[in-house]
């Protein structure tokens, strides 16, 4: 198999497939996790307009803390700088959004390229500093297991070498299309088995406990 | 039935549901909940991070209800929670949480911790691995009707003595009352002038009220330590009474963890709602101020400080209405530094102060509670919670701090317009 072959493949059938496990593991993951079921709360509600607290939560919990960014100021910085980096880089540099487009078939306006390749070289640092932290400070060390290095592993791949793709760096290019969308391919097939998964439950552990502070009266 | 791992890790299999699991689903190890909690912040020890005391439950919910968990199961490659582990975990799940919630704030995917740790303690004491000092105050309230061993008999001695003190005579078992009080126990034994105080108020606002005979205590053990077998029957001899009486609404004490017992847990722990409505003091007091049934005189121009109990305020939702009525009372008072629904603990909440094993990292944990009054400069401080008010002057003494704590109901009560 010659490199253009297997390239053609693996944006072909090999995107497909990965796409496919994808879908299936995040369906089943969100149904083994929702079936578990939640009790009615049988308490009289403070509020009985408790669900938009729920929504309210899975919004707010995005919004800078002054709390967490004196106490906990690494992680904080390099967790928005990673996870807005990654947002933009997927659905803002155009050759990836076209891909997108062409799926879903809405449109809307790229980044230019010099914006998205800033916002790639700040992610690359961002994640390298959050690997560095993970590992040096005593808590997230404490914390961590095989498993969030191996999820860094399969997130910072992709962007690593896409920037390089980008800059033409290391390999020719088409060699470095091969990599880029295998390592591309591998994220998506692990996201529903790893906790990468967060990127979907986030919105329902943020929607329960807003929704259950939000009948107390507490706005969190 | 006797405890037993394997009870253990049933009872912590029917605890998992929908959040639980998407709590596990969520947490990305970021340890931002370590920062939040008192336990980490005192010591420094990073198995007090709050997310790390869930690590037996995380594995069982891996194990019994993810696909890949049960798969790995399967091929015996997992490794099951086991008996040793649980007794380790004893001192993260209970001594070093009081179940004040604060993680539950800062958690970047929302997780609600204290809803986990509440839930592990099933499994935990299905498995034989609670603290002795909630096992015997769990027993206690089952036998005796109160965790501090206060009877009846007691109980009547000292509403009898907050009679002669304030010269009201304190109606029991009134059928038809507005208001059933119920009480706390260390509010009967440490601080009974709760009780003269709110029999002042009362009578000035006319209120309709009684205590009953039977049962006067609100606290409940059993959410605590973590059953919700006892826990049930514990709120229904409340239910039974109040219901009886026919009152039509209970008054739960400033006591916290007896609020979020009997207002928030208690209609699904005996599995239906109440055919009466729960109101905080505080919550009554504020109405009775604002109908202007109450009313007040003199300001205290001395500096003072409201340490928020947790779970009256962050988990309970009673936030405005201690401040309203502190500054009905109070031209001096100041906030301390994360106030509201960001308190820190007072170090005693969630059965910690029942649990003598943990007495040494509690008044530790006071160092926070200690630096955030000191910020204030006050020398007066406001609680309303009878359990915080023991720890804080546990803490003042320990530390040999120079401030006095007072109650708020008491603060109002001294207050009233002869």
């Amino acid at each position: 198999m010659t490199t253009m072959e297997l390239l053609t493949w693996l944006r072909g059938p090999g995107l497909s497939i990965s796409i496919t496990i994808m879908l299936i593991g995040i369906t089943v993951r969100l149904l083994e996790m929702l079936l578990l079921g939640r009790k009615k709360d049988l308490s009289e509600a403070r509020d009985s307009s408790s669900a938009k607290y729920g929504w309210r939560t899975v919004f707010t919990r995005s919004l800078p803390s002054m709390a967490c960014l004196q106490k906990v100021p690494v992680t904080f910085i390099t967790g928005y700088v990673f996870h807005i980096g990654l947002f933009l880089i997927v659905f803002f540099f155009v050759p990836h959004m076209l891909l997108i487009q062409d799926v879903i078939n809405i449109k809307w306006p790229g980044l230019p390229f010099w914006i998205i390749d800033a916002i790639t070289l700040l992610t690359l640092i961002a994640m390298l500093i959050s690997l560095w932290y993970r590992y040096w400070d005593k808590v997230r060390r404490y914390l961590s297991t095989f498993s969030d290095y191996f999820v860094w592993t399969i997130t910072f791949l992709p962007v690593l070498t896409g920037y390089l793709l980008y800059h033409r760096q290391l390999l020719p290019y088409n060699e470095m299309m091969v990599i880029h969308i295998i390592t591309i391919e591998l994220m998506l097939i692990f996201l529903p088995f790893t906790k990468l998964m967060h990127s979907f439950t986030f919105i329902f552990s943020r929607w329960y406990t807003g929704e259950a502070a939000g009948r107390k009266g507490v706005k969190i | 039935m006797s405890a037993s791992i394997e009870r253990g890790i049933a009872a912590f299999k029917q605890q998992i549901d929908a959040p639980i699991a998407s709590f596990f689903n969520s947490c990305v190890h970021c340890g931002m909940c370590a920062e939040a909690c008192l336990f980490y912040e005192s010591t420094k020890d990073p198995k007090y991070t709050p997310i790390y005391k869930l690590e037996p439950m995380r594995r069982i919910w891996k194990q019994e209800y993810t696909f890949w968990g049960r798969f790995a199961s399967a091929l015996g490659i997992s490794k099951p929670v086991t008996d040793d582990e649980l007794g380790e975990w004893q001192e993260l799940l209970y001594d070093s949480c009081t179940l004040c919630g604060r993680c539950s704030l800062v958690c970047p995917v929302g997780n609600d911790l204290v809803y986990m740790i509440r839930k592990a303690r099933e499994g935990m004491v299905a498995s034989g691995h609670a603290p002795e000092g909630l096992k015997g105050a769990t027993s206690r309230a089952l036998s005796m009707g109160s965790p501090m061993g206060v009877t009846p008999k007691t109980f009547k001695k000292q509403v009898q003595h907050a009679e002669d003190d304030v010269g009201i005579k304190m109606p029991f078992d009134k059928q038809g009352a507005d208001y059933l009080l119920i009480m706390s126990s260390s509010e009967i034994m440490e601080f009974y002038e709760y009780i003269g105080a709110v029999a002042k108020i009362f009578k000035q606002a006319n209120v309709s009220w009684t205590f009953s005979s039977e049962v006067f205590e609100a606290t409940n053990s059993g959410i605590q330590i973590g059953s919700s077998d006892i826990a049930a029957e514990l709120v229904q001899r409340i239910v039974d009474v109040a219901e009886k009486l026919q009152v039509k609404n209970v008054v739960s004490p400033e006591c916290g963890h007896a609020y979020t017992a009997i207002k928030w847990d208690g209609p699904n722990l005996i599995g239906r709602p109440y055919k009466f409505k729960v109101i905080h003091i505080l919550e009554l007091l504020e109405q009775l101020r604002r109908e202007g049934r109450i009313e007040l005189e003199g300001m205290d121009d001395e500096k003072l400080t409201f340490h928020d109990p947790c779970q009256i305020v962050r988990r309970g939702g009673v936030v405005q209405e201690p401040r309203d009525l502190l500054n009905s009372v109070s031209s001096h008072f100041v906030e301390m530094p994360c106030h509201g629904k960001w308190n820190w603990c007072c170090g005693g909440g969630g059965g910690v102060s029942a649990n003598d094993d943990a007495d040494e990292l509690r008044l530790k944990t006071f160092s926070i509670k200690k630096n955030q009054i000191e910020k204030t400069g006050a020398k007066k401080l406001v609680t309303c919670c009878s359990n915080c008010r023991s720890m804080i002057e546990d803490g003042i003494e320990k530390y040999e701090m120079n401030i006095e704590v007072v109650g708020l109901t008491e603060v109002i009560a001294d207050h009233l317009k002869e």
